[in-house]
């Protein structure tokens, strides 16, 4: 049994048992049993669809705290593209980064140079011809994770190249040892993550064995920090400025990472699609199934709407913080990029670019190893689907009236779960109460009967 | 043996096309891909049998106005099989080749229609068959056996 970490958790207490979550997910990996929500955790893809739709807000995402900087000699804070998004229009992008600095940070490395470096590297694989295509996006480790359940044959479509989270802990971890003398395992890199799934990919990777990342803090937890040491001017650590240092390193391609289009973009090629939020991507997914769309040479898939400032641990609306990032990038995206075509081929020289392991599939939907015993068990299925109502009304704590049959299949829900056939058996059995009352001892009943007679 | 053949497991599933109804090809071939692979069948076969249904019920709603597609599950083989009261196939030979197509202008003009249908279902199956009567309509059978499919060394 291969033991699964989710990064999108349960509080218990704030759960209502409505079920609200259930019909959100898009893996149906959630049920509503004795009045609280469990996550079934083989099927979940933590993409938080159920944190946002939650009244209750009683699912949340685990993250590290700014505690984990005591486990590091030296901290490296990463900031996801879509962070510099929520904040204020008139905010300047070096106020930002520095404000890392001050609350405990020895250096910022913007994923978004890492960005840029993915976006070039893809550029140049996918103007090779001969690849199956489309090619898709890894960056985002919901829908890898989605594919692997849901779409097991693209899964060899996924590019190779690693997601720019894990390129700039590589990278900057690399760096940080090399200019301080700091042991490379001494060194903390730190994702600023606008979502749980990038929890959950650095702490069980899908396409390599180990991330290069130490820990993740959620946007929602470091915000006000960054906020309270917005205009406290730079810190000059190690002589950064001294030494001619650029603090703020990334430009338009690969800030833009932080929503949708921003990645398709970037990777300078004709033919390319984004297409954002998990129903929708299922929905094109099974599209390029069944042979569509093959002459696309890349498809952006993002979990989330609008992307990555869609995330759900982001603060503001997805939109907002579009807006906010766009205008940011039209301040501070403008300048020659960090890292020259040379030195970028040298890091890819040295594989921090590709994954070391293929993704590979989770059927965990099949019914039964032995074809025969599936289709047995497929024909009960069918059959108590069809004796259900077909409300889909989720009151039994699975999301369907199909789910319920598979529940029940499963051994882990039962026929009377189900309102409506409970309503009937006890239909029944009131009628048989009401016959049984109609009797009457044979020592009454002589009148009765003689009234009959009449 | 009769007995054994009444004990066989298998499931059927029943889609009913209507005309111009070009939303039910790719509805029904997702439906029964999510079965297949709950069955646990190899990723190859799924996505034979996805492509066959996907075809051959466009067809139906491209040349026909009425039809009914039926997909069989055994513990051998899946076959999926449409029956349609359209215009038929006068040749059947010519239909198979790649490229041959009789779908009207507006049908193209939606991008379907370009002559692949037919081919790309006899790529996909083990096993084909078609019966047309001009002015009657057509069936068409195709039979996707797992263990051709998945024997592999």
């Amino acid at each position: 049994m291969i033991q699964y970490f989710h990064s999108v958790r349960l509080d218990v207490e704030k759960c209502k048992g409505c079920t609200n979550c259930i019909k959100h997910c898009p893996t149906e990996a959630i049920r509503v049993h004795d009045g609280k929500a469990t996550i079934m955790e083989e099927r979940c893809i933590d993409c938080g669809e159920c944190i946002k739709c939650c009244p209750n807000h009683a699912k949340y995402a685990y993250t590290a705290t700014i505690e984990k900087l005591k486990e590091y000699k030296y901290n490296i804070a990463l900031p996801a593209p879509s962070f510099f998004g929520q904040f204020k229009e008139n905010e300047k992008i070096e106020d930002i980064l520095q404000a890392f600095l001050h609350i405990g940070f020895d250096e910022v490395f913007e994923v978004s140079v890492a960005a840029e470096l993915v976006a070039f590297i893809l550029h140049k694989q996918l103007s090779k011809p001969g690849q199956k295509k489309p090619v898709f996006s890894s960056a985002c480790p919901a829908v890898l994770r989605l594919m692997q359940i849901k779409f097991p044959e693209l899964l060899e479509q996924i590019t190779h190249v690693l997601s720019p989270m894990e390129v700039a802990a590589r990278i900057a971890r690399q760096e940080a040892a090399k200019k301080t003398g700091i042991a490379y395992d001494e060194i903390g890199a730190i994702f600023i993550s606008p979502c749980p799934a990038k929890v959950t990919e650095v702490k069980q990777p899908v396409k390599s064995k180990h991330s290069a990342v130490n820990g993740v803090i959620g946007a929602n937890l470091i915000y006000k920090d960054i906020i309270k040491n917005l205009y406290k001017g730079p810190v000059d650590k190690d002589n950064f400025h001294a030494n001619g240092g650029r603090i703020h390193k990334s430009t338009k391609r690969g800030m833009s990472w932080g929503y949708l289009t921003g990645e398709s973009k970037s990777i300078e090629l004709d033919k390319t699609l984004a297409v954002s939020g998990i129903h929708n991507v299922i929905s094109l997914l099974e599209e390029i199934e069944r042979g569509e769309l093959q002459d696309v040479d890349f498809i952006e898939l993002q979990s989330c709407n609008a992307g990555c400032v869609g995330g759900p641990l982001n603060i503001q609306n997805s939109f907002v913080g579009r807006v906010h990032l766009r205008d940011l990038i039209t301040r501070y995206g403008i300048q020659p990029s960090y890292y020259n075509e040379k030195e970028i081929l040298d890091i890819y020289e040295q594989k921090h670019f590709e994954s070391t392991q293929p993704v590979m599939p989770r059927p965990i939907m099949i019914l039964d190893e032995d074809v025969s015993k599936a289709l047995i068990k497929m024909e009960r299925l069918d059959r108590l689907t069809n004796e259900f109502p077909g409300l889909d009304c989720g009151a039994c704590g699975s999301p369907s009236c199909r789910a319920l049959a598979e529940d029940i299949i499963r051994g882990i829900a039962f026929e009377t779960d189900c309102v409506i056939k409970l309503r009937d058996r006890v239909n029944t059995l009131a009628q048989e109460i009401l016959d049984l009352a109609r009797i009457m001892p044979p020592a009454m009943a002589v009148g009765a009967s003689k009234k009959e007679d009449k | 043996m009769t007995e054994m053949e009444a004990c066989t497991p298998q499931i059927t599933l029943d889609f009913p096309i209507g005309e111009k109804d070009f939303f039910i090809a790719g509805e029904s071939a997702s439906k029964v891909k999510k079965i297949l692979q709950q069955l646990g069948l190899k990723q190859d076969i799924v996505r034979k049998v996805a492509i066959i249904i996907y075809e051959a019920a466009m067809n139906v709603s491209i040349h026909a106005s009425h039809g009914q597609l039926k997909v069989r599950v055994d513990p051998e083989s899946i076959s999926v099989e449409t029956e349609d009261t359209g215009a038929g196939i006068p040749d059947i030979d010519l239909a198979m080749k790649e490229g041959y197509s009789t779908a009207p202008y507006e049908i193209r003009e939606m991008g379907f229609g370009a002559g692949m249908g037919l081919p790309n279902i006899k790529q996909c199956s083990d096993e084909l068959s078609i019966e047309s009567k001009v002015g009657k309509g057509t069936t068409l059978k195709a039979t996707v056996y797992f263990v051709s499919s998945t024997c592999v060394i």
